[in-house]
């Protein structure tokens, strides 16, 4: 009875302020007063002066955000980045599944080796991997141009030829990132109860069709999770092209979070940086609300 | 028929590893190239004799052991606060009982859509008037929290027996008592998870380092190795070598705690 009672009662409020108080308070000074004095700012015109005198500050209502939108240069980045995620994320999440059921094979011995092979890219810092593949695209010297040499594929200048530049950052980014979904992948794979397939063998379903017809819907929740993280982070692209191209050739790679970077950091044009990054929280929103539609409308 | 398949998945497999690894395979052996060696055709995949003289330029005239040591020090002191922090606050979210509890962490959870760029510019500012830009807390200070964290916590947590916490109240243990010496310890192997997430993402991480960093003195690894980059473009022995020396030490963690870092993945990827 006692037991009971003392379950049912509340924590004390200086135990909830103890426990609670350092994280929230971090997350709040670090997270939340930033998120709003962010979109305060991004009707300001902060700018480098004003950055040494506060008074030079004014209120400047939407200019920043009609600018925007008559910015050339936003307009590259956001397509680019849209390239980026709507090329790169699927692809990405296709090499993850495809990994996925590969290493599932009852065929594969030695899978935990595999998929510490596969896994490595995604531990490895992006700064270091991008320096490396920089030099393996060398249009030249590179690994790529030679490997692709012996399938009858001419020189690419991959980092130079603006049609190229951003497939060579896709492939970058796949190779990378694969092995991380891929390890959600198989979870997911491994919860499919056996039965199912051992039924449609039964009937007579090639591997092909019980691919299509078991395994992408038993998946399909894991796969909304992993194209949600997937695009979210994809829609964020710096480090990548910021040492692989510095944004070029072109401009051919500048995406939203490098131009960001570039007005806020070089140019100290905070205002206007500040509502570029609203636009990508903006984006982001109605990327993540258009996808949670499509597996909606798909379930009906 | 059954041969055949099996043949061909193997060595799909295989050459996924192969074409996988081939960077890292290349990195490694050019960064013991002599200098212009990595430059040729047909790129040659191992050295002709080992060169250690890009390492030794790079821990003597480049200070590359001042950049290991700010990142050391930048990774592990951002690990040792994120876990007191995010511990103490996913065991309140898992058994504490107050008003409001499960609304307050769906917001903070819903609250991670906001892409953590929209905060560099305030926060940036802030840490200048602080007076922290170009110390390590400007590094270690904003992430000493985080919504993933005490998420990452908070899940493991829920699955301890409430009748533990209740046994040792009964017993007179102190709110601290319990989450020092009962929560903590069965929380050790998402502790380590979670150390494991915040060592590797601020070890690898970039853009918060290039902005907060303007001092080549405090520069971490991929800030100095972007640099790096920049000013010696042509020698790519001598990048190799550091972009090996940037991996290396995550990479071994990684290989040390793999376990725990493939759990988070899944604690991580199965939300409410």
């Amino acid at each position: 009875m006692v037991i009971k009672e003392k379950m049912n009662s509340k924590t004390k409020l200086s135990s909830i302020l103890f426990f609670l108080s350092p994280a929230l308070t971090v997350i709040v000074i670090f997270f939340f007063l930033p998120v709003i004095v962010a979109f305060i700012m991004s009707f300001t015109d902060f700018d480098i002066y004003a950055l040494g005198n506060f008074s030079y500050l004014r209120f400047i209502g939407l200019k920043n955000y009609s600018t925007i939108l008559r910015d050339e240069l936003f307009w590259t980045a956001l397509r680019n980045t849209f390239y980026f995620v709507i090329v790169g994320g699927p692809l990405s999440v296709a090499a993850s599944l495809a990994a996925a059921v590969l290493l599932n094979s009852k065929f594969i011995k030695f899978k935990g080796i595999f998929r510490l092979i596969y896994f490595l890219p995604v531990v490895t810092t992006h700064v270091a991997v991008s320096i490396v593949w920089r030099y393996i695209y060398h249009p030249r010297f590179g690994l790529m141009n030679y490997i692709l040499g012996f399938v009858g594929i001419g020189p690419i200048d991959w980092l130079g030829d603006p049609n190229w530049s951003m497939p060579a950052i896709i492939l970058l980014v796949v190779w990378k990132n694969f092995g991380y979904n891929m390890v959600i992948f198989i979870a997911g794979l491994q919860n499919i109860p056996e039965e199912l397939y051992e039924a449609a063998s039964i009937e007579g379903a090639s591997a092909w069709q019980q691919f299509k017809h078991i395994t992408i819907p038993q998946l399909a929740p894991t796969t909304l999770f992993i194209s949600l993280i997937t695009m979210i982070g994809y829609f964020q692209l710096f480090a990548e092209p910021y040492v692989m191209t510095q944004g070029g050739p072109l401009n051919s790679t500048l995406s939203i979070v490098l131009y960001m970077y570039q007005e806020g950091f070089r140019w100290w044009n905070i205002g206007y940086s500040t509502a570029l990054a609203f636009m990508l929280f903006l984006i982001i929103l109605i990327g993540t609300t258009i996808q949670f539609k499509l597996q909606k409308e798909k379930n009906v | 028929m059954y041969k055949i398949k099996k043949i061909i998945i193997i060595t799909i497999a295989l050459v996924v590893a192969v074409l996988t690894f081939l960077p890292f395979l290349w990195m490694i052996s050019a960064s013991f190239m002599a200098t212009g060696e990595a430059n040729k055709f047909p790129p040659s995949l191992f050295p002709n004799k080992i060169d250690f003289s890009h390492y030794q330029i790079l821990f003597s005239r480049l200070n590359l052991t001042r950049y290991l040591i700010n990142s050391i020090i930048i990774s592990l002191g951002a690990t040792f606060f994120s876990l007191s922090l995010n511990s103490m606050g996913g065991y309140a979210f898992a058994k504490f009982r107050f008003q409001n509890k499960n609304k307050l962490f769906k917001f903070l959870l819903s609250s991670m859509i906001i892409p953590g760029q929209v905060t560099m510019l305030p926060v940036f500012l802030l840490l200048k008037n602080l007076g922290l830009i170009n110390t390590y807390w400007a590094i270690i200070v904003p992430g000493m929290a985080s919504i993933f964290g005490i998420f990452l916590i908070r899940q493991y947590a829920l699955s301890i027996p409430d009748s533990l916490i209740e046994a040792a109240k009964m017993d007179g243990a102190t709110e601290f008592q319990i989450y020092y010496k009962i929560i903590l310890p069965l929380c050790k192997p998402i502790l380590v998870t979670l150390g494991l997430f915040t060592f590797m993402g601020t070890w690898n991480d970039f853009l918060w380092p290039l902005i907060v960093m303007t001092d080549a003195n405090m520069y971490t690894l991929p800030v100095a190795l972007a640099n790096l980059s920049s000013e010696h473009v042509q020698d790519t022995e001598l990048l190799m070598a550091g972009s090996l020396i940037t991996i290396l030490p995550v990479l071994i963690v990684f290989l040390a705690l793999q376990k725990y870092y493939i759990k988070g993945i899944m604690l991580g990827s199965v939300k409410e």
